[in-house]
This record gives C-alpha cells, structure tokens and sequence, in this order.
C-alpha cells in the first residue's frame, strides 16, 4: 500500500515539475553554442571523442584568450545518441537559451534534415561539416546551412580519383570492379548517384551493396564482395557497421590497402577491434589525424592541466577528437570573420551567418592559430556554402593512422551542376526562393 | 461527497447512454477541454507546445489505436511504427500529388490506406496468437520499413531519402511546413485526437467493441455465440490501423516536418506499447495516461538536474536516465499492473465516499 | 514479366548451381550465422520454458556479460578468473531479478511480465554503460578470426569453434533438462507454477536457477559475438535478430532454437546473396521474420513448440 502511495506522489511531481523545464537566462559579453553529442548508445565510440575535442578547442579558447576576441563561449552539451527526435527535442530545448544559440552543429545527417527548414525560420546557422545533406550546399537556395569543408558528393569523386592515382590513371580503371558498401539509410546513399555517375564516365563496375542499420551482421554482404572480386571497396559506414565490416574484411582476406572508408568509417573505434587484421585499411579525411600541433599543446596546458577537460588525456589526436577541434575552429573563425565586421562584441545570428558565409581560411592563418598544415584552406561564398574541399587518404599502420597522400581535388565539374540540380529540387520543395547573390555583399 | 450521482434522475433513453451520464464527468471534461483548447495555447511556451504537448497528442492518437487492438480485441501487435510509417508516406505521396486537396482530407485518406495495409498485414492473426502474433507483426514492422527505404517512389526520388511535409493551409492559415505556428498545430492535432477518441468511446461501446472483448477472452467461446473471428480480429486491425495510420501522418506533418525511415523503427513500436500497457490496457482514457507519461518522463528526467542546480556530465545524466525510466516501468507494473486507468477508476471510487471511508 | 519470374525463379537457382563451392561457403556461413543467433535464442527460450516470462532483457543481459568479462579482463585479471566473477556476477544479478521484478509479479498475464522485462532492458542498458563506459572493447578469447579453406570453401575459424561450443551447450543442456531432478522441476514449473507449488517445489529457488542459467548462456554468446564484432552497445539488438530464431522453433523447445537457428541462418543468407540483388539488398532483416511467419501459418506454435491445448 505504501508502495502505492509512493508512485502516486511520484507521478504528481513529475506532472508540477515539467513545466518548469526550460527557463532562459541571458548574459552579457557572452555568446551561446550547444554541442549536440552522443556520449551514449550505439553510437557513442565515435561520439564521444568528436563532442570531447570539441569542446576542448573551445574551452581553450575561453582559458587561453578569454573567448573569441574577447567575448566568452559558453558551452553546453545535449545528449542526442543519434536520435532524430532527441536532436530536435535539443534544438528546441537549446535555442533560445542564453540569449540564443549562434549556431548548431547537429553530428547528424538525420538531425540535419530535421533542422533545415527550421533554421530559416528561426534563423539560427545549421554547419553540417562534411554530412548531409548535400544539396543545401548551394548557399542561393539555402541560406543558413553551411556544409564546408566538403561533401559527400565531392568526397566519392575524390576516392575515384584516387583510385585512378593508384592504378596510374583515371583510364586504367575502365573494366575494373569497385564496390560501395553503404549504411541503408539517407546519409550512407548520399554517395550513390556520384558514384554511378562516374562509372558511367569511367567505365568501371560499380556494385552497391546495403547494410541495415545497425550493420552487426554482415556476413552476406561479404560473401558476395568476395564472389565479386572487386579490385577496391568504399565504404560509407557509420558506428558499428565500420568496425564489423572491417573484421569481416579481414577474416576474408580482403587485401586492407584496397578498402578504403570515407571520413566517418575511418577512426580508431573502427579499427582497433579487428587488431592486426586491420592493417593497411585506408580512410579519407580532411584533416590530419595526430596530436603534434600547436593546438593541441595548447589544450592540454589550459586544459587539461587544469582539469577543464571531459575526456581522457591519452585520447587526444585520435582521428574524430581531431574533426571535432576542426569543427570548432571553423565557428570560431566565422565568429572573427563577423567581428571583424560588426565589432567584438556578441553578434546576432544574422552577423554569425555572414561571417560563415564570408569565411576565408588562409594558410597564413592556420599557422597563426596553430594548426599549420593540419586542414586545407578553405574559402565559402554565397553561392558555394561547400568549399569544395580537396581530402587526404589516411593509412592505418596497427597503431596510429598515417596521411598517404597529397591532398585530392574532387571533380567539380561533375558534382557541381548535379548539386545545383538537387537544390532547386529541394529548395522548391520546402517554398524557397532563390537568393540573387550579386544583389549582395 | 463530490462524486456523489445522488439526485441525478434520467428520463430518456438518450441520457441514460450518454457517455459521460454523471454531471461532475461532464463537468470536469468540459473544462479539461475548454482548458486544452483556449488556454493552453494562450499559455504554453513554443518549447513545451513542440517538445511536449504535440508529440503527446500525436501518441495518444497511435495508442488509442493500438489499445483498440492489443487491449480491446486482445491482438498483440509490435507493428505500430510499420504502419505510422505507412500513414505518413502515403500522406506525403498524396500531398505532393494531390496539392490542392485539405490537408485534413489528405490525413484521412493516409488513414484509410493504412487501414487496407493493417487488414494484410493482420491475417496472420487467425491462425497465430499471443507473442507468436507479436513476433510475426515484426515481419511488417520491418518489411514496411525496408519498402520505404528501397523504393525511391516513395520519397518521390528526393536525393536526400526523406519525406519532408509540405507547407499546406487550411483557411488560410498555415497549418503543415516550416511556417506553421506551433499553436495551430498543437489545436489540429487536438481536434483530430478529439474526433478519434469520441469514435472509438462509441466503437468499443457498442456491438464492435463487445465482439472484440469476447474475442480478446475466450475467442473459442465467443466464435460459438456467433461472433465471427475473421471478420472481428481484421475489422480491428483496420480500425486501429486507420488510428496509426492518421497518427503516422500527423507525427511527419505535424511535428517532425521531415522524416526518414529510421523515424519509425521498432522503438516506436515498443514506444506505443508501453504508453498502452502503463495507461491501461482496453482504455480510453489509459492510452491518454500512458501517452502523457512516457512523453513527460524522460522530459522530467532531463530536466531534473537542472532544476535541482546538479551539473551533471551528459553521459551520466543520460544513463541515470534509462535507468530511472527502466526503473520506473517496472515499479509502475508492481504497484499497479492494470495501469493508470485503473488507479483513476480507484481515485473516483474513494471520490464517491469521500471524506467517509467506505 | 517474363524477366521478373525468370529473375526470381531461374536466375538465382541457376546461380547457385553453376557455383557450387560458392553455394556452400554460403550454406556454411548461413549455418554459423544461424547457430550464433541459436545462442542468444536458447537464453529465450530457458526462461519461457521455465517462468513463462518472455525475457526482452536477453539481448543486453549478453551484453551486460560480454561487458562485465572484457571490463575485468581489461582490468588485469585472467580469462578462467575474469569468467568465474562474471558467472558469479550474473548469478547475482538473476537472484536481484527473481527478488525484485519476479516476485512482485508472479501470477500477473504474460504481458505485464514481458513490459517488466523491457524495463529491466533500459535499466541494464543504463547501468551497463554507467559502470564500464561506452567504448567499443576487444574482446580477446584467444580464437583468432581468420579462415582457412577446404575443398574450395572458406571456413571461419571463429564460426567453426562457436558452432562447437553451441552444440557442447545444447547437448549439456539436453541432459540437464531430461536427467536431473532440477530439469525435472523446471519442466513440471514450466508446465504450471500452481501445481508445480502445490507440490513442493520451491518456486522462486528454481526461477534463480534458471535465471542464472540464462546468464550462463548469455556469457557464452556474449563471447561469441563479443569476439566476432567487438563488444559494444549494439550487442544488445542481436536479440532482434534472434526473435525469428524463436517463433519458427517455438518458444518452449531447445532443440527448436538450433534447428530454427539453421534454418533462419541458411535461409537469411541465400536470400540476401541469391535473390537480394534483384531488389537492391539488405533484405536479411525482414526476411527472416517473414519466413518464420511462412513456417508458423503451417505450424502456428513454432516446429517444435508445445501445442496449446485451448479450452472454452
């Protein structure tokens, strides 16, 4: 009976208590950005390093230079576990806080479709780094989302060139079989049509094959790779189906310098698992993978010698930790490309969008910061939200992964007027216009 | 001493069969209503409109579907998500062909088309019962699931692979797409889960729903009186079906705005299915309860640490989460297995004698 | 037209005749898919047999045990150590089980016990990550992943030990269940927990027993799929997949896990290389929940299943 009783007074807390979630405080020089993460669940081997040098480069910022010319970020995580609707509930929840988010980094290409439409109307800048989805990469069409450094698009036509490299010319590949293993979802198709399309250039034989979410078991998928024969596999993965597709590659003895993952199939937690048999598996990046910069001396003295940091000491430089200090670079430069504009002081999000849209990232400037050599520079406009970045294949050698290659130019002129297409298509669907960017600054 | 039905006299046949033949019922819903429909927008913040009381009326709308099935006619189903699934695609497919149809006539039309899949999907159920059913809903849980994913038709061959809804106005106000104001449709919602719950209160009054408890208790029984189980067990997953199906619909045009297949997937189902179980199995009012606590539950949890002044990493926060929620689920089944409804049922019980005892 | 029933009738069979050694790597793969699926199933179905509770926590009590032995074993301690303490470990966590969720509930319909498990599920989920952390370990047995071939087949080396290892299992528990007077009593439990108390048996004794048991076995395909994809969060939705496993060999029968296991491992693995092509792969899923539904409509309480005896 107490029991009851018990849950009945539960119950009535729980109904007072919800509303008042939610409430808003707003401080001065101070500017607001949530890190949506997933710490935990399926996903969270990639996650976690991704959220943890995230906010270790930001953090630094706040110990070393006191924010962003002056002005403090305040940081706040919001756990998502690569939900959809969790990330939505965040965005709602986060947006308006604080004085309001200046920008969302959704680590989500499921997220991202959900917050596209939302971000025009509440006019708050989407960075979608290198995920989906694609088509938002025109900046006339959409406005407030950003995808630089790269893309999907971009990054399949760069691995083909690569794969050219490798047989000593884009011809040499006529008659040779390359297979694409993707996760079924949106974000692991995104490659496709690029890919058929250069087949069809090319002349090469292109197999896609599908994995179901969550990719555990892939027997099948392997079995029929092996009656393929394909002389190079790509992979577009995503948490477990990277590590288990990498073990199964090695169980059949797929020769591993001839399997190359994209930038999300190819971190530690994907290699690590399979040990040895791992070996000479490739990845595509847009980053240099190690701790050696100047950056990341930085973070661990104002950091983590004063124990501002999340994660582990001995996980800095890992592959995604570093994508995660490049994301955070990236918006904090936009943030200096707006003051340089509109003054130190906390911007709005429609001076935050002109400095991502008026970002220009300069050697010069990298050595500046401390990251001499570790990304491409990059230079966003109003039509090309992309950058149409160049990427860097990284080797796995048992212990750490190794930059092989220069950096790989994508062919623009094939994926270019493809993504112009899709974001007519998809602009119109949602009622946009397009912008004329000649009418503006 | 409130309750008291003392002096409440009928003289017809009519308010004798109301459905809510006490007065304080018909007061205090009245007021619920007045209050859901006047006040609460008026009141409510955006953040609580989108995160809470949207997605809350959208869930009763599948757990009413889903009580009528699994509670009301006794068919375990785990196929909910599949078939909200199916509720939204065709939704989208008939809004993006049909542009000037209402947005309201395209969400029953997704509805009826969802009825037609569930009536399929639900012939296994003659031959299979119990958990042997439940598994086999599976099969069109992930069988519809993977149609979607796979045949780009759907999607009306978007590169990106996901339904996105269209901005539609009803009156001129704009009522689905990224411009819609969550007020209006938090009030579409609410009118549609209004309509909808009147219906099935009248369905499982009457002979229908009579058919389906038999059916649901002792179905050998009930086929010798008369009641024909083919056409009772399909009726019902029509009927729930058509509920998920609208509920699909509104779940993408209402409150997500775009989804992908991933939206839908067996969490849903398992979702649904508590909200049925912890509201109460075979009622009404129970898929309410139980909608209103698996929604407002994990919000409560996320929150509670701020409002104690607790920094917790987010790591932890979520895992104490699940772990209350998991918690909480079974405390809920020891103290009360027949659910919320039950101890709503027990509350006006105690009302009626109130401040006697007994 | 034509080519539609060509393609789904003759090309696939062709197919598989014209390469037969391919056909049996994938016979034989689908074998030792099936038989991991077999282990997780067989946890189901000794708790259905025997408390007639349909366990959803299965998936992540294997989880949980491939946890706890790689988190010790990460700590220093030996393998034959670090398997006794998460044996013992598991032990526990079935008596707090039986203690907490069972007890409370004992004569309750089968669905509120089967939602008492989905609790239990989020409850070991959560405490799972909290206690070891959501990195994907490497779980190291000492059975390497590799492959060896014979007579132009490919085989596992991991698959072969875990095909053995489940067939050691089954036997032992064959034995247990047919021979022993706690299998007796865990049967007549099964049968109907009134009667099986009115006569003396120690109802909740027994449900430790098999709980702990269930944990025993989870330990054994937490090794298994630990060892063959890492241990990590997703370990928990094997259990998804094992489903299948259990409707087509009914609920309540031992040997039903392994031959359904079979079945839905070959039969998973021809349809996804065989007939997945025609309409763009990834069909495993689906299929194997469809095919047990096939074989239910014929058999509606699985192959091996108890007949419900149905009284008005």
């Amino acid at each position: 009976m107490t029991l009851r009783r018990v849950m009945i007074a539960l119950l009535a807390v729980i109904v007072i208590a919800v509303p008042a979630a939610g409430t808003v405080s707003a401080q001065a020089k101070e500017m607001f950005v949530p890190s949506t993460v997933y710490r935990t669940g399926p996903y969270a081997p990639s996650g976690t390093p991704f959220a943890n040098g995230l906010w270790d480069y930001l953090t630094m910022l706040n110990e070393r230079d006191g924010g962003v010319n002056g002005v403090r970020l305040v940081v706040e995580e919001c756990e998502t576990q690569y939900d959809t609707k969790q990330g939505v509930e965040c965005y709602e929840r986060l947006k308006g806080k604080n004085g309001g988010a200046m920008v969302f980094n959704p680590l989500s290409t499921g997220i991202t479709y959900q917050l596209i439409p939302k971000a025009g109307v509440d006019k708050i800048v989407i960075h979608s780094m290198g995920y989906g989805m694609t088509a938002a990469s025109d900046g006339r069409w959409f406005p407030w989302v950003f995808t630089f450094p790269t893309t999907y698009w971009s990054q399949a036509s760069s691995v083909i060139r690569y794969i050219g490299q490798q047989e000593g010319g884009l011809d040499k590949l006529k008659g040779k079989k390359i297979v694409h293993i993707y996760h079924n979802s949106p974000y692991g198709k995104e490659a496709n049509p690029t890919l058929e399309e250069l087949s069809h250039k090319y002349g090469f034989e292109l197999t896609l094959l599908a994995v179901d979410h969550p990719g555990q078991e892939q027997k099948a998928t392997w079995l029929q790779v092996r009656r393929i024969n394909p002389a190079w596999v790509y992979m577009s993965g995503w948490g477990v189906m990277n590590q288990v597709a990498v073990k199964e590659a090695a169980a059949i003895n797929f020769p591993m310098d001839h399997f190359i993952g994209n930038w999300w199939s190819a971190s530690e937690a994907d290699v690590i698992p399979a040990g040895d048999g791992a070996k000479g598996y490739k990845g595509a990046t847009f980053h240099a993978p190690g701790a050696n910069f100047k950056v990341h001396a930085d973070i661990v003295k104002f950091v983590y010698d004063k124990g501002k940091n999340i994660g582990p000491k001995d996980k800095i430089g890992e592959a995604l930790y570093n994508r995660g200090v490049v994301n955070a670079m990236y918006m904090t430069e936009a943030f200096r490309t707006a003051m340089a504009k509109y003054g130190n002081k906390p911007l709005t999000t429609e001076q935050v969008r002109w400095g991502y849209e008026h970002l220009s990232l300069t050697e010069a400037r990298l050595d500046q910061i401390g990251l001499k050599g570790f990304t491409h520079p990059v230079k966003v406009s109003c039509e090309d939200h992309e950058g149409s970045g160049p990427v860097l294949i990284q080797q796995w050698d048992g212990k750490k992964w190794n930059v092989v290659s220069d950096w790989i130019q994508p062919m623009k002129e094939v994926v270019r007027p493809k993504l112009e297409a899709a974001a007519v298509e998809e602009g119109k669907k949602l009622g946009y216009t397009m912008r004329d960017c000649s009418k503006e600054n | 001493m409130i309750y008291r039905e003392a002096g409440q006299f009928k003289s017809t046949y009519a308010s004798d069969q109301a459905l809510f033949p006490i007065r304080q019922d018909r007061v205090v819903v009245g007021l619920a209503v007045a209050a859901a429909v006047i006040a609460v927008p008026l009141v409510a913040d955006e953040y609580w409109l989108q995160a809470v009381l949207i997605p809350f009326l959208i869930y009763s709308l599948a757990a009413l579907g889903l009580n009528l099935l699994t509670g009301y006619a006794g068919q375990v189903s785990l196929g909910t998500g599949g078939f909200m699934a199916v509720g939204a695609y065709s939704a989208f497919k008939l809004a993006s062909a049909f542009p000037g149809l209402s947005v309201l006539v395209v969400f029953l039309l997704a509805g009826l088309v969802t009825a037609l899949i569930g009536l399929v999907f639900g012939l296994p159920s003659l031959r299979i019962k119990g958990f042997y059913l439940a598994v086999a809903t599976l099969a069109a849980q992930f069988f519809l699931l993977w149609l979607f994913n796979k045949v780009a038709w759907f999607t009306d061959y978007a590169s990106s692979g996901t339904i996105t809804a269209p901005p539609r106005t009803v009156a001129s106000i704009m009522v689905t797409g990224p411009a819609a104001t969550a007020p209006v449709r938090y009030l579409t919602a609410l009118a549609f889960v209004a309509v909808f719950a009147l219906i099935a209160k009248n369905l499982v009054r009457g002979r229908v729903g009579r058919s389906w408890m038999a059916i649901r208790d002792r179905d050998i029984a009930a086929e010798i009186i008369g009641v024909r189980p083919l056409r009772t067990k399909l009726l019902a997953f029509a009927i729930s079906s058509f509920f998920c199906g609208v509920a699909g619909a509104e779940y993408v045009f209402l409150y997500l705005g775009s989804a992908e297949t991933l939206a839908f997937d067996i969490n849903v189902s398992f979702l649904v299915l508590f909200m049925v179980i912890i509201g109460g199995l075979g009622s009404i009012l129970g898929s309410f309860l139980g909608a209103a606590f698996i929604v407002m539950v994990p919000i409560f949890l996320t929150n509670v640490p701020h409002l104690l002044g607790l920094a917790m990493p987010v790591a932890l926060q979520k895992q104490i989460e699940l772990m209350v929620f998991g918690g909480l689920i079974i405390l809920f089944l020891i103290v009360e297995p027949h659910g919320l409804a039950r101890l709503w049922q027990i509350a006006k019980e105690k009302l009626r004698l109130w401040p006697f005892p007994y | 037209m034509l080519e539609l029933l060509y393609g789904v009738f003759v090309g696939p069979v062709k197919d598989m005749v014209t390469g037969p050694a391919f056909l049996a790597e994938v016979v034989i793969g689908g074998l030792a898919a099936g038989l991991m699926y077999s282990l997780v199933a067989l946890g189901f179905v000794l708790i259905y047999k025997a408390s007639g509770v349909f366990n959803f926590a299965q998936g992540v009590m294997v989880l949980f045990a491939a946890l706890t032995l790689v988190g010790l074993m990460e700590r220093g301690a030996p393998l034959v150590l670090a398997l006794l303490v998460t044996m013992a470990v598991m032990g526990a966590l079935a008596f707090a089980i039986e203690r907490v969720v069972l007890r409370p509930l004992v004569n309750q319909e089968q669905i509120i016990l089967f939602m008492a498990t989905i609790g239990l599920n989020f409850f070991l989920e959560g405490f799972g990550e909290l206690v070891w952390g959501s990195n994907v370990k490497k779980l190291d047995v000492g059975i390497p992943d590799s492959s060896f071939v014979v007579w132009g087949v490919q085989v596992n080396r991991l698959e072969l030990t875990a095909a053995i290892t489940a067939a050691v299992l089954v036997a032992g528990m064959a034995i247990f269940f047919q021979r022993t007077r706690i299998g007796r009593a865990l049967r007549a439990v099964a049968d109907d927990h009134e009667a099986a108390l009115s006569i003396g048996i120690p109802l909740n004794t027994i449900w430790v027993v098999v709980w702990s048991a269930a944990g025993l076995v989870a330990i054994v395909a937490g090794i298994m799929w630990g060892a063959k994809s890492g241990v990590q969060f997703s370990l928990s939705l094997i259990a998804l997949k094992a489903l299948p496993v259990l409707i087509l060999g009914g609920f309540t029968s031992v040997p039903g896990a392994i031959v359904g296991g079979l079945i839905i491992g070959v039969g998973e693995k021809l349809a996804e290389v065989y007939w997945g092509p025609l309409v763009g792969g990834a069909i495993e899923n689906w299929f194997a929940y469809v095919l047990a539904l096939a074989f239910l409509l014929v058999r509606p309480q699985g192959l091996f299943g108890e007949r419900i005896i149905e009284r008005v």
